[in-house]
């Protein structure tokens, strides 16, 4: 039985994703705040990998400075506002809140967070402003969490900034990637709208950067280039069948389902292949878009999956079911997707192994494929001197980011090989100094 | 069960708790309201000379999420007319002949007094308050704390009221004062048969930061206002406590300030009140109160094996000691619980910053530990450790030596020069002071700095100053 209903509207598509953490008003935001202990050198700031003082901006909503409380966010995380919803807060800050060794409720975090960003947000307070102009110029390729949080801080130091991005909206996969109940695109967007009118950097859209006249054109006319551009598209499965109808990637579904809402095409019996937590959002997000059966199929057992804990729980919450120790071997159908043939898998010191004999076709009428995303290896094979690691991450200094074309300065997910936003975010503002680093060293 | 009922200096009341005059007691209808929810007894809000209040007449203290810790009020006594609240007071104790109706009174002339004394005691009332409280508006016309402020003026009142009165008469203090036994003791001169305590405490509760005014405001301005709630019951208790304690007062008391529960009332019993008064919360909550706090009462009562109020009346009395004569051989130190400890380290940064560097941070741990030597027990970790019972403080003398300073005044090893060895802070170790610079400044530093101090920090931390181990 369908939990959900097929949303036909756009009202109807809201209820079904309504926002996991939503809004707080004032008098919850005040509750919330006073219970924090404001712990001495508080564990949940450390836990948080852009290190947001998390206690004093608390004290500051408690206070009623909550313009203050923005600036403190802030200050550690460009993308403050949507951090505070999109975060695993379960085991970043919220995790470490010393509430949960007694066995009780964390602070919510993640939501006053949110609540301080999004009233600074809505009043338009101006909390930043472009440092003194110095003269030199950066530009960014790619408007994700990284890019436009190095624009934020490059701008702050005074550098001139464009961004070039490929598609028409900024602010990477938390627009078009991010579960529609974390975040609407509306929140999203009006916090790229805020920090682009207090910095003044220039974003091109729909300027995807492809070739090397075009990095040559950039080396030229910048003093530094920062490479915000993430990851790619689904990695291909390599099976028989898998260009039939209905077999599609899970960031593609993903992205299309954030811009085109209920007017996402889903079957109504959909198997999501993969164990991360892709996987479970796209199982989830299939299963509130009206789809009757929703298989989670992963190769290895239930306490393997890389998913979060929470994250497995939300999608067995809206009725997704899982299926642990099998393989695909091959999308079956006439054209369009009729079922997949899995072989039961064994794990021999580590190793999946398929048990022979044991195939089976589980039916359904849609396939997402959420086996992890390509890296975008054409575009940085064009970068001279340029290392890649094995996993086709870009090696880079830890502290500023720096890859081995010194112009190139890198962060988020094209380092990481994949994280989440706050470190995305944490991690440029640090490479944005490495940039400032390696341009004044000379002077 | 228990019995709760009491006999005040001849007012009978089937239970202790009375509503204060106050806003409560403003008329018949909330009086009889209150009496059907069970409340004891009632003292009227108080009658006398006309008034004219202001509309915007109270303001608040919230303490973070919590409303209402303190109150105040810039309103003053009972603006409806004498002859309804008479005729409501008449009406009230004609259905309930058992319960308390105590008539609170103020205003100027000895005539004024007889006469309306003379009006009470025909209405009915069982009793008579004589407000010399109120420390706004009334005072300026020379009744309220002006009279409760001056200890000869309220005895020839009370006198005066002595002349005519036929029921007991109770005198509510004041507390802006710095002595409250001399108006007490004045009170028992002009011979009153008992004393209520405390009325509101001068106040402003806050300052409204855009239009540069007191709260609550009347059309932008506003005046010193009467406070009280919750936060008063510590400067009550200890006022009622100093009227029990004193040979001279010896009436009985009628405890208020800050009562919202059974526990509150408790607390004004064993300190020597013999019925309690409350105001503020019934304002805040309703007279439904009462359930709560009579179940309590009882609860509490049976626990003990109290038969009567009277069983515990003024029962922590004899443990309320002058300084003097507290043992100076007591000793406790602080003990953490690791099984309970959450890690917030509050703890420490009290000690550290606010005590007596009595606790330590140790590698790889968040659970602080007590350095015992340095520890005066002063109980401060275990007040802001926020798991209970996570911190104790734990006994370690014997118990087989008692001195006092007294005694050891009268014995001659009192500390008398200013480098005395026999002082106490002596021999206990501090840090040199010069080793407090730098000291886990990156722990304490905004979100941002934070991030690009940590790399000075490990520098720093490990050229810290070591403690005596
Ligand atoms: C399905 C999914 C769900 C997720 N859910 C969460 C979540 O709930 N919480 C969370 O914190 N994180 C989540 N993440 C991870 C998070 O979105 C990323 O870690 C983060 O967005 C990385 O930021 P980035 O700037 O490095 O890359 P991206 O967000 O990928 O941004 C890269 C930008 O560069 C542009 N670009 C790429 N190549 C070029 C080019 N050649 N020229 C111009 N522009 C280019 C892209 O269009 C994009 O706008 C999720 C990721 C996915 C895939
Ligand atoms: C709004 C208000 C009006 C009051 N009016 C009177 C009054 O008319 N006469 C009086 O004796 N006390 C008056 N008081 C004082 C209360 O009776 C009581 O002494 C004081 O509020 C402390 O008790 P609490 O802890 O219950 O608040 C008033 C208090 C308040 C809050
Ligand atoms: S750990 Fe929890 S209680 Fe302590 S400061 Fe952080 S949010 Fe507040
Ligand atoms: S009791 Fe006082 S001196 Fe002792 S450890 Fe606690 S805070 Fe420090
Ligand atoms: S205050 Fe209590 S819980 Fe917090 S660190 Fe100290 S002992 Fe542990």
């Amino acid at each position: 039985m369908a939990e959900y209903n097929t949303p036909t509207s756009e009202p109807e598509f809201h209820a079904n994703f309504a926002q996991l953490k939503p809004r707080m008003n004032r008098t919850e935001a005040l509750f919330e705040s006073s219970r924090c202990l404001f712990c001495f050198d508080a564990p949940c700031i450390k836990a948080c990998p852009s290190g947001i003082d998390v206690p004093q901006f608390i004290r500051q909503i408690n206070t009623g400075n909550t313009t203050g409380a923005a600036r403190t966010i802030y200050e550690a995380n460009y993308f403050g506002n949507a951090c505070g919803k999109v975060c695993p807060t379960e085991v970043l800050c919220e995790g470490a809140c010393v509430y949960n060794l007694q066995d009780m409720k964390p602070i919510e975090i993640g939501r006053l967070q949110s609540f301080a960003t999004r009233e600074a947000i809505e009043q338009d307070k101006k909390l930043f402003s472009a440092g003194p102009p110095n003269g030199r110029k950066v530009a960014i390729i790619g408007a994700g969490p990284a890019g436009v949080s190095a624009a934020c801080e490059l701008r702050s130091l005074g550098y001139e900034v464009d961004v070039f991005e490929a598609k028409a909206q900024p602010s990477g996969l938390t627009v078009y990637g991010v579960a529609p109940y974390k975040i609407t695109n509306e929140e999203v967007l009006a916090e790229m709208a805020y920090l682009e009118a207090q910095f003044g950097f220039r974003v091109q859209y729909n300027q995807p950067i492809t070739s090397r006249r075009e990095l040559e054109a950039l080396e030229e006319s910048y003093d530094a280039v920062f490479l915000g551009i993430g990851l790619g598209l689904t990695n291909p499965l390599h099976l028989p069948g898998e260009e039939r109808a209905n077999c599609v990637g899970a960031v593609e579904f993903i992205e299309q389902l954030r811009q085109r809402h209920h007017q996402t095409a889903v079957g109504r019996k959909v198997i999501v292949l993969g164990g991360g937590n892709t996987a479970m959002d796209a199982a989830s997000e299939s299963a509130r878009l009206g789809a009757e059966d929703v298989i989670l199929a992963y190769r290895r057992g239930k306490e393997e999956m890389g998913a979060y804990e929470f994250e497995y729980d939300l999608a067995k919450g809206v009725g997704v079911k899982g299926l642990f120790n099998v393989a695909p071997v091959e999308i079956m159908g006439n054209g369009k997707v009729e079922g997949v043939k899995f072989i039961r898998t064994a794990t021999l010191n580590g190793q999946v192994q398929p048990v022979a004999g044991t195939e089976f076709v589980e039916p359904c009428d849609m396939v997402i494929k959420a086996t992890g995303q390509a890296k975008q290896l054409h575009l940085l094979r064009l970068i001279p001197g340029l290392q890649i690691d094995g996993k086709g991450r870009i090696v880079a200094d830890e502290r500023t980011g720096q890859t081995t074309n010194p112009k190139y300065f890198t962060s988020g997910d094209a380092r990481n090989g994949g994280a989440e936003v706050v470190n995305a975010s944490a991690e440029a503002k640090a490479a944005a100094r490495g940039i400032h680093e390696y341009l004044s060293a000379g002077l | 069960m228990p019995d709760l009922s009491i006999n005040f200096a001849g007012i009978k009341s089937p239970n202790p708790f009375w509503l204060a005059s106050a806003p409560p007691t403003n008329s018949g209808y909330q009086v009889m309201k209150a009496f059907d929810a069970g409340w004891g007894g009632a003292v009227w809000k108080t009658l006398g000379v006309p008034v004219v209040n202001v509309s915007s007449r109270y303001g608040g203290v919230n303490y973070r999420d919590k409303r209402m810790m303190g109150f105040n009020n810039i309103e003053l006594i009972s603006d409806r007319p004498l002859s309804d609240n008479l005729r409501e007071i008449e009406e009230v104790k004609k259905r309930f002949p058992h319960h308390a109706v105590i008539a609170s009174l103020m205003v100027q002339s000895r005539q004024e007094w007889h006469d309306i004394v003379r009006d009470v005691q025909n209405a009915g009332s069982d009793g008579i308050e004589l407000n010399f409280g109120c420390p706004h508006g009334m005072c300026e016309r020379g009744m309220g704390s002006a009279v409760g402020q001056e200890p000869e003026v309220l005895q020839t009142i009370v006198e005066w009221v002595m002349e005519v009165a036929k029921i007991p008469v109770i005198v509510k203090l004041t507390p802006n004062i710095s002595d409250i036994t001399e108006p007490a003791m004045a009170a028992r001169r002009g011979g009153a048969d008992a004393i209520s305590l405390i009325n509101t405490i001068q106040s402003i509760v806050g300052v409204d930061l855009d239009l540069f005014a007191p709260y609550p405001i009347v059309d932008g301005k506003g005046s010193n206002g009467g406070y009280c709630g919750p936060a008063v019951k510590p400067i009550a208790l200890n006022m009622v406590k100093n009227c029990a304690q004193h040979p001279d007062v010896q009436l009985p008391i009628s405890g208020i300030g800050g009562i919202e529960s059974w526990r509150d009332a408790v607390e004004h019993i064993l300190l020597g009140a013999s019925s309690v008064q409350v105001c503020t919360a019934a304002m805040h909550y309703g007279f439904g109160i009462i359930r709560e706090m009579t179940s309590g009462l009882e609860q509490y009562m049976t626990e003990k094996g109290f038969h009567t109020i009277y069983d515990m009346v003024g029962k922590a009395l004899p443990n309320v000691k002058h300084w003097e004569d507290l043992n100076l051989k007591y000793k406790v130190t602080a003990e953490i619980n690791e099984e309970k400890c959450i890690g917030c380290q509050l703890c420490y940064t009290a000690c550290e910053d606010g005590a007596h560097q009595a606790i330590r941070l140790n590698e790889g741990t968040r659970v602080p530990e007590i350095i015992q030597e340095n520890c005066v027990g002063c109980n401060l970790c275990s007040l802001v450790c926020p798991v209970e019972q996570c911190i104790t403080m734990e006994r370690r003398d014997d118990g087989t030596e008692h001195l006092t300073w007294k005694e050891r005044t009268e014995a001659g090893t009192i500390p008398t020069e200013f480098d005395d060895e026999r002082a106490g802070g002596r021999h206990h170790w501090v840090p040199a002071p010069a080793a407090a610079l730098g000291k886990e400044k990156h722990k304490t530093l905004p979100g941002k700095a934070r991030q690009y101090a940590a790399a000075d920090a490990a520098a720093l931390e490990s050229s810290a100053v070591e403690r005596p181990k």
